[in-house]
């Protein structure tokens, strides 16, 4: 087989926690193959040496909050063929969109001592709000294995193995006896994308959505059944307003409660 | 699990610690032995050490989106009705290496899926499970395709049966013709009998197998009395179902695709597809083909899937059930008209766990009902 010339890999960071550049990290046992199949480019996660655009392939972490982060993910994009967000931040706004229910002046006033030196716009959007992106892969943080399918996909020139179905299906084929019907604990599962790997019901928690809304969420029926739950209106905005809170489906059912 | 062999031995009384022995006689001959346990608060049907594993006193209530386990004073050992899941996991598991690929020198090798591991000892197969193997059986036994692993699987497994002599809230195998007692299927088929005096199965083989090993077990000959105190005991079973199917308009659903109800139940239905997922005849699979980063290995996969996903429907240019209404007739006029047309029987054993794990409690019985209610004389002319 002929040698391929290494395909040219970016991670960039907006705003965010650095939790999803690291799971490129923690790929452990495949970052070695990784680096045999690409060139890290552009990373400073990992490494200070930075090569020029343009880039094969682009890793977006992290929502846009600032007039700078527009213009910068603007240039991301321009110097990307493949473009891929990465995480719920850059999917959906993260958790820092509570920041667009709220009145963002009041926010600079209580926190910063010279309010004058911020620089930000009233909201947290997704990256697709602002640039066209070839793939959103969802989670607080992403899933390693996800990850690694992305990549695999994306350098194979095949469709990522990535279902947008519910979370409820991954538990059943994992063998997780769901924790809403035999505990009667809140689970978010039956609205949210699955892909985490099962984590929190697996451990006897109920789901709290970081991987955002699944295909057709169904949220009117579902926020109904959290109240027959005995869970108050309140809490039913609360549950969708977490990492995910600005991705419509949940932005627009926390909006009729609370 | 043996053919239309019928039970023929005469029935005999095993103590319960000889299930100690009969557990222990299977892993000897090799089996993998897997029955009910207590785990993460229910019932699940798990690999099992011992008869200690049973879920002794442990019984369960379940009504539509609800399942609690519940302690009961008697010490029964299989006095739960059914597991969250069903055997289907063990004989059809959710994911399956079809094969392997490689890249050669002069193109590709594909290996062989891996051989089957040790056969398959089922301990506490209710009726309405021992009915959906029937129905997967036939699924996967088209004549000119049929599925060898599972096959070979129900083929190569030792089955116990236990007859429910309770039933639960979200059961309705009585309706379905599919239980509480069981007829075909089984190695051995136990009704358990606990009261003061005495905790015994009442046993009885139903296969060559079956017969060896309770032979091997010991046991004296039930007397009549036991018998029919274990089968008045499965009659009341029969009678306490705390749901029923009407079969006759569960079988019309097909010329009802324009019926009001889909609208309604959709706006009901979260499309989670756990209905599918923990239904014991739902047999549909994605095939999923996952390359490595050189793209030198390739490996295919069968992955349970769901009608209730978008992709399910996904063919050249989108999805035809875009609706949640399209999806959900499309599941329930399957599995309950059509598969008729296609399989010969009704897709619905009667196990209930479509309501139980329905995560809003959907009742699959009540939908039929309401849709019969609507059909009636005075309420035509709304089609």
């Amino acid at each position: 087989m002929a040698e391929r010339k290494k395909p040219k890999l970016a991670v960039w960071k907006f705003s965010s926690c650095d939790g999803c550049q690291l799971t490129l990290l923690d790929c452990e046992d495949e970052l070695l193959a990784i680096t045999e199949e690409v060139r890290i480019s552009y990373f400073l996660e990992a490494t200070r040496k930075v090569e020029k655009g343009p880039y094969d392939v682009s890793l977006v972490e992290g929502s846009i909050t600032t007039p700078h982060d527009i213009k910068a993910i603007r240039e991301v994009r321009k110097m990307s063929r493949t473009l891929v967000t990465i995480g719920a931040c850059a999917t959906a706004g993260g958790i820092q969109a509570l920041r667009n229910f709220r009145n963002v002046k009041e926010f600079i006033r209580c926190v910063y001592a010279h309010p004058e030196y911020i620089d930000t716009l009233t909201t947290s959007t997704a990256v697709s709000d602002h640039v066209s992106v070839d793939f959103e892969l969802r989670g607080c943080p992403i899933n390693k294995h996800q990850l690694l399918e992305v990549l695999n996909a994306t350098l194979n020139g095949r469709k990522p193995n990535i279902p947008r179905h519910s979370e409820c299906i991954e538990c059943k084929q994992n063998g997780i006896v769901c924790r809403m019907v035999a505990t009667g604990q809140v689970c978010m599962g039956p609205v949210t994308q699955a892909g985490c790997g099962t984590l929190c019901p697996g451990k006897d928690r109920g789901c709290y959505g970081c991987f955002g809304p699944m295909e057709t969420p169904n949220t009117p029926s579902f926020a109904k059944w959290m109240k027959e739950l005995g869970t108050s209106d309140l809490d039913v905005q609360r549950k969708f307003r977490s990492f995910n809170a600005n991705a419509e489906a949940f932005r627009k059912e926390s909006e009729s409660h609370g | 699990m043996p053919g239309a062999e019928t039970a023929v031995a005469t029935a005999v009384i095993l103590q319960r610690d000889a299930l100690d022995g009969l557990i222990e006689a299977l892993k000897a001959k090799g089996y993998r032995v897997v029955g009910p346990r207590v785990a993460d608060d229910a019932v699940i049907y798990d690999d099992l050490d011992g008869a200690d594993d049973l879920p002794r006193g442990w019984g369960d209530e379940q009504k539509g989106g609800h399942y609690r386990l519940r302690k009961r004073p008697d010490g029964a050992l299989f006095g739960y009705t059914t597991a969250p899941q069903g055997w289907k996991r063990f004989l059809y598991p959710p994911k399956q290496k079809l094969f392997a690929a490689r890249r050669t020198a002069s193109g590709f090798a594909v290996d062989p899926p891996a051989p089957e591991p040790q056969p398959l000892a089922i301990i506490g197969a209710r009726a309405c499970e021992l009915a959906a193997m029937r129905v997967q059986k036939r699924v996967f036994g088209d004549k000119d395709y049929p599925d060898p692993g599972y096959q070979k699987r129900l083929a190569d497994a030792f089955v116990v049966a236990v007859e429910c002599t309770e039933a639960g809230d979200t059961c309705f195998c009585a309706s379905m013709g599919t239980g509480p007692a069981v007829e075909a299927g089984f190695d051995i088929k136990m009704v358990e009998l606990v009261d003061k005096s005495r905790h015994v199965f009442v046993a009885e083989a139903g296969s060559a197998k079956g017969t060896k090993l309770l032979k091997e077990l010991g046991g004296d000959k039930a007397k009549d009395a036991d018998r029919e105190a274990a089968t008045t005991r499965v009659a009341k079973a029969a009678k306490s179902m705390g749901r029923a199917m009407d079969t006759a308009t569960a079988k019309r659903l097909k010329e009802l695709p324009e019926h009001p109800r889909w609208e309604q139940v959709a706006a009901r239905c979260l499309t989670c597809g756990n209905c599918t997922m923990v239904c014991p005849t739902c047999f549909c699979t994605t095939v999923e083909d996952v390359t490595d980063l050189k793209g030198d290995n390739a490996e295919r996969w069968r992955k349970w899937d769901s009608c209730f996903t978008v992709d399910f429907s996904y063919i050249h240019g989108g999805s035809i059930r875009t609706e949640t209404a399209a999806r959900y007739r499309q599941w329930i006029t399957h599995k309950l008209s059509t598969w008729h047309d296609q399989f010969g029987s009704s897709g619905c054993v009667g196990c209930g766990r479509c309501i139980t794990w329905c995560p809003v409690g959907i009742d699959i019985t009540e939908e039929v009902a309401a849709i019969h209610q609507a059909e009636k004389p005075a309420a035509k002319g709304r089609k």
